[in-house]
């Protein structure tokens, strides 16, 4: 290879062909839009959303006898309740009350897993021995089983619910933040922001819990969906959110007796549908996002 | 193999004996009164007799103490009686198992029957409208919870269409026959086995996939093997990883219940029971039920992974 061969080697990229690179985020999100179960999935989530947020809390609480158990008509679209409560507006504002119970639920269950998994990874040692037997124990028992033991201790509540599905769901953030530092604590970056003083918790928060967040992403939309799942089941069991107070819960408890089942069929099939058309749109966002964030097709046009 | 077994094993046992304190923690530092559970309301509350109880029942003895007690006990297969009514725990947690393992015994057979056949035939025809079709329909499956699925059938098929009976396990006042039987099982085997038969087809339709295109497929097939033997015996063999996995993830569920349908099914089971305990307060009938799944759930593990050697050669454990 002579001089001259050297210089010239290295050809000008034309201008144009910049612009068309787009950032890992940006294809992330073509393909995230390009997913049409998961595009349908959001819009049912923002319909539902918007009417969950709509909803009367006066109209959902308010009772009246003379109107109880009237089926759907113009005055009350999906009919009243037992004691004269609108079911519309009920199942509405019963959505607020499921929704935020998932959301925060969630939360809680992130924190919680993202705390423990990063102290195991990053320390290892006895604190990831003690950490990693604690999730093996928790992980040998079905979610609901375990609800079920502590909803009687505790009693029923709609606080002590969220908490209550928190606690007993961070093992899936544990083990994938845990995976993460794992991977990481030994990179030359990390040993990097090591050698520059960086503290522990700095490090955690700005070199290792990015490269974190597309897992965290997936669990937490899945995450939703099964909390708003076990809110459902609970309350259905009458052992969860406790009336008046409405939530897509409690409505169903109405279908425990065969015979209100059937004759006020209306007070529970509007949030059994909820339940179910929100469930499966948030399960079909999640399946969307794991798509678009598989590193697999991160080549791919 | 036998040592892996073993070893195992001996893992298992801090992780065992941890699920035990657990549960004992969890009754000995439960809220109110564990002695009121046992005196009737016309009784009163007599200082006496709750002293009696208190030393009778060993509550005055120290946690330690009361946790070995306990376990020593519960090691011989006494699981205490019921607070409520006063039955052995033992023997309603082993009707309630029965009737549960039968229930989802038939649901996961009814899974792997039309679930597995289906993944292959899905991976067969990739990219077909039949695959599409499958496909979409699996996903419908694993989004859609089971139990209100459950509500669903039993309004519809149950109570509409009268097609099945509507709860229970027989008819109350006939005598026992077969057909009644069949007739109460058939609705909720059918709605749990939709989970089944849609988590199955997903992973074997993927599984397949991956082996479907490997070079000793090719071979078999250069050999001359009928296509039929190419995808049962040399592709389906080397998929059965996932599908293993499925399964015995469905283990502890046939121990555990389905807990939320059985209810809905008023079918007598352990889901039916714990929330009967739990309703009720009943600490050793909650005790109990936890215990025996925990226990299971690691033997379920164990029993998977032994499971993988066995069909896949190529995992060596050592």
């Amino acid at each position: 290879m002579t001089q001259s061969e050297l210089v010239t080697q290295p050809k000008v990229e034309p201008v144009q062909e910049v612009k068309a690179i787009s950032s890992p985020t940006r294809k992330a999100l073509r393909r995230f839009r390009r997913h049409r179960l998961a595009m349908f999935g959001v819009c049912v989530i923002i319909i539902l959303v918007i009417a969950a947020l709509l909803g009367s809390e006066t109209a959902a609480l308010t009772q009246d006898l003379k109107n109880a158990n009237k089926p759907p008509s113009a005055q009350f679209f999906f009919g009243t309740d037992r004691t004269g409560r609108d079911v519309f507006a009920r199942t509405l504002v019963g959505g607020r009350v499921s929704l935020m119970v998932g959301l925060v639920a969630v939360v809680f269950s992130t924190l919680i897993g993202v705390t423990l998994g990063a102290l195991a990874g990053f320390y290892r040692g006895w604190v990831d021995m003690v950490i990693m037997r604690l999730v093996d124990m928790v992980m040998s028992f079905p979610v609901i089983v375990l609800l079920l033991c502590v909803v009687a201790l505790v009693g029923p509540g709609i606080f002590k619910i969220m908490v209550m599905i928190g606690m007993l769901t961070w093992t899936t953030p544990c083990r994938i933040m845990r995976a993460q530092f794992l991977a990481l604590r030994e990179k030359e970056y990390v040993e990097a922001a090591r050698t520059i003083g960086m503290d522990d918790f700095s490090i955690a928060i700005k070199h290792i819990l990015p490269n974190a967040i597309a897992p965290l992403l997936v669990y937490m939309s899945f995450g939703v969906a099964t909390a708003v799942l076990l809110e459902a089941g609970l309350s259905y069991l009458g052992l969860g959110v406790q009336p008046p107070t409405p939530s897509w819960g409690n409505m169903l408890n109405t279908a425990r007796s065969i015979s209100t089942m059937e004759r006020t069929a209306w007070q529970w099939i509007p949030p059994a549908i909820c339940t179910v058309l929100f469930v499966m749109s948030v399960n079909f966002v999640g399946d969307g996002i794991r798509d678009a964030l598989d590193p697999r097709a991160l080549n791919e046009k | 193999m036998t040592r892996y077994i073993i070893r195992r094993l001996l893992i298992n046992i801090p992780v065992l004996l941890g699920i035990t304190v657990l549960v004992f923690l969890f009754t000995a530092l439960a809220p109110g009164d564990p002695i009121a559970a046992y005196i009737r309301p016309e009784m009163g509350d007599n200082p006496i007799l709750r002293a009696q109880l208190t030393k009778e029942l060993g509550l005055d003895q120290p946690l330690p103490v009361r946790y070995f007690r306990w376990i020593s006990r519960t090691v011989q297969g006494d699981l205490g009686f019921r607070a409520v009514g006063g039955q052995p725990v033992a023997s309603t947690v082993m009707n309630a198992l029965r009737n549960s393992s039968i229930l989802m015994l038939t649901a996961l057979a009814i899974g792997c029957l039309v679930g597995i056949p289906l993944g292959i035939i899905s991976a067969l025809r990739q990219y077909s409208r039949t695959d599409f079709v499958l496909t979409t329909l699996t996903f419908l499956g694993i989004s859609t919870p089971s139990f209100l699925l459950g509500l669903g059938g039993l309004y519809v098929f149950g109570l509409k269409l009268k097609m099945f009976p509507i709860g229970g396990m027989v008819t109350p006042g006939q005598p026992f026959s077969m057909v009644d039987f069949l007739q109460h099982l058939a609705l909720p085997a059918l709605i749990l086995s939709a989970g089944y038969v849609a988590s199955l087809m997903r992973y074997t339709r993927s599984s397949m996939l991956e082996v479907i295109n490997a070079t000793y497929v090719s071979t078999a097939r250069a050999k001359g093997l009928r296509e039929r033997q190419v995808v049962l015996i040399h592709a389906f063999r080397n998929a059965l990883i996932p599908i293993i996995t499925v399964i015995g993830l469905a283990l502890p569920e046939m121990v555990g219940g389905a807990v939320i349908t059985e209810t809905v099914f008023s079918w007598p089971g352990m889901g039916s029971l714990l929330i009967e305990g739990v309703s009720g307060r009943d600490y050793p009938l909650v005790m109990g039920i936890s215990l025996l799944i925990g226990i299971t759930v690691l033997f379920a593990n164990l029993l998977t992974d032994v499971m993988y050697a066995f069909v896949d050669p190529r995992i060596r454990y050592n």
